[in-house]
């Protein structure tokens, strides 16, 4: 089934003002409503070539795997989706890939990148994510932060040293402490939910959340609702309006329609006494 | 570098530099900072410091930590902050509070065996901070939850049946009358509010309604979704 009627995916990747190379990649499939962001780090050029490679891997991997699978089966050993499980092979191929490539040619030593992936299949999302990029969903004029950053200072605010304001305050702020292509496997964190029409998902580089907060980015959301592709280029403006110091980049998907496999949707809901 | 300076009474008995990731501080004589007195336990507290932040940490002392007046448990540190522990004043000073380093470009800290090998520019970050950071990830707290978990119904037909939460993602409710899902993440289990039907009613833990977000569920929580009662319980 496509989902090119269904999902409207828009993104855009941009320099910033400072840096002089773009080390964020990003790539989508409408038709599968798949959507990969990565942000790049490493000295020479490894940051964009680690990045390049995580996005590129990913989409090949699963554009040839999804479309083998039945849609939204569990696979019993884990609880999980098969598309879960096939999303986080994919992230653990492209680690792969990355960390040979970096062995194997001494300019990319110790480059490495940050990977966030969205989903949308049947009626549901899976997000998998590896360091500070993030999703974002903004659902009932609401945003909420999906995922988890994998830095140090969120460790250190998970466990009591910092409060959030503290944590905003603070200068090591932009220590990642897992990261795709550095060591030679990754654990990658996979969340499932279900998506609803109208929903607004937002993935981005730490280019856009280092410049404006979340706050902002809610009021920019709303404000473009209904013209994504403003929404898009608003955020890349506003981040450079507000420094600029970063690549940054972003991928959006809106839920226009229900997308479930089975006729309507609610249907599925048997899992427990209906 | 910051460095402490450590007194007695009110007198100055001696000044460090914090040139390592970890100062214990106690009373036996293999802490890094020795305090020669009973109101201070066998290991009190513990300075960590990471890059250019340090953190005071109690480590469940008998008599406690304060930090200006207050007794902490966990807290960073600023330029002139005073650590009480027992008769012993601990001050921390910073040498070039606000020295303008920024570490803006995004860094990884390898917190496998592996050393860093990582230069950015001029900074160098060395592989102590990886250990650090190992250590703070190796602790359990903020890591992935698989912990198993299961709801049993305790109103309607059905009561007293259990279902294992063996899916990540688990539906529940009446179509048409309200909708709600449990969903496994990393950081634990969550209920979501999905659908209320004609009156958008959302679905309630231990008797208030849920907000529109994720609500992170804990052992033994009563959940209320299509007018059915369950217990949320881990395994």
């Amino acid at each position: 089934m496509s989902l090119k009627d269904k999902i409207n995916i828009t993104g855009i990747t941009d320099e910033g003002l400072v840096r002089d190379h773009n080390e964020d990649s990003i790539a989508h499939n409408d038709e599968l409503g798949l959507l990969v962001l990565a942000d790049g780090m490493g000295g020479h050029k490894g940051g964009e070539v680690a990045s390049a490679i995580a996005v590129d891997s990913i989409i090949q991997d699963l554009s040839q795997a999804l479309p083998l699978i039945p849609t939204g089966k569990t696979d019993e050993s884990t609880g999980y989706s098969m598309e879960s499980m096939l999303i986080e092979k994919a992230i653990k191929d492209a680690n792969y890939k990355i960390y040979s490539a970096a062995q194997n040619n001494s300019n990319y030593e110790g480059m490495g990148t940050t990977v966030v992936v969205l989903l949308l299949y049947d009626n549901r999302i899976t997000i998998a994510h590896v360091g500070d990029s993030r999703l974002y969903r903004m659902r009932d004029r609401i945003l909420e932060q999906m995922t988890r950053d994998h830095t140090l200072l969120q460790e250190l605010v998970d466990r009591g040293f910092y409060t959030k304001k503290e944590a905003n305050e603070s200068l090591n702020k932009n220590l990642v402490t897992r990261a795709v292509g550095v060591n030679s496997s990754v654990d990658v964190d996979l969340l499932e939910d279900i998506a609803l029409a109208d929903d607004n998902y937002l993935l981005c580089s730490d280019g856009l959340t280092d410049m404006i907060d979340d706050d902002l980015i809610e009021d920019i959301m709303l404000n473009y609702r209904d013209d994504q592709d403003r929404m898009t280029e608003e955020l890349i403006k506003q981040a450079k309006e507000h420094g600029g110091k970063d690549n940054v980049s972003v991928l959006l998907a809106n839920v226009l329609k229900e997308f479930p496999v089975n006729s309507t949707w609610l249907q599925q809901f048997f899992d427990i006494f209906s | 570098m910051a460095t402490i300076q450590i007194s007695y009474n009110g007198k100055m008995e001696s000044e460090l530099p914090l040139d390592k990731d970890i100062f214990t501080i106690g009373r036996k004589s293999d802490n890094d900072i020795h305090l020669d007195s009973l109101a201070v336990s066998g290991y009190h507290a513990k300075i960590i410091t990471i890059m250019n932040e340090s953190f005071i940490e109690d480590l469940g002392s008998t008599n406690g930590t304060s930090l200006n007046g207050n007794v902490i448990k966990k807290n960073t540190l600023a330029d002139g902050d005073v650590i009480l522990i027992g008769q012993h004043e601990i001050k921390y000073v910073e040498e070039n509070a606000n020295s303008g380093q920024d570490f803006e470009k995004t860094m990884i800290i390898n917190t496998a065996a592996v050393g860093l090998k990582e230069t950015e520019g001029s900074h160098e970050i060395d592989q102590s901070v990886g250990k650090i950071a190992a250590e703070i990830s190796s602790s359990d707290s903020g890591k992935s939850s698989h912990q198993k978990a299961r709801i049993r119904l305790v109103s309607g037909a059905n009561s007293g049946k259990e279902l294992p939460l063996t899916k990540v993602l688990t539906t529940l409710g009446k179509p048409g009358v309200q909708v709600a899902a449990i969903t496994r993440r990393p950081t634990g289990y969550f209920l979501i509010h999905i659908d209320g039907g004609d009156n958008g009613e959302r679905p309630k833990v231990n008797n208030e309604t849920i907000g529109l977000q994720a609500h992170p569920l804990k052992d033994k929580d009563t959940l209320e979704v299509a007018g059915v009662v369950m217990k949320f319980m881990h395994e």
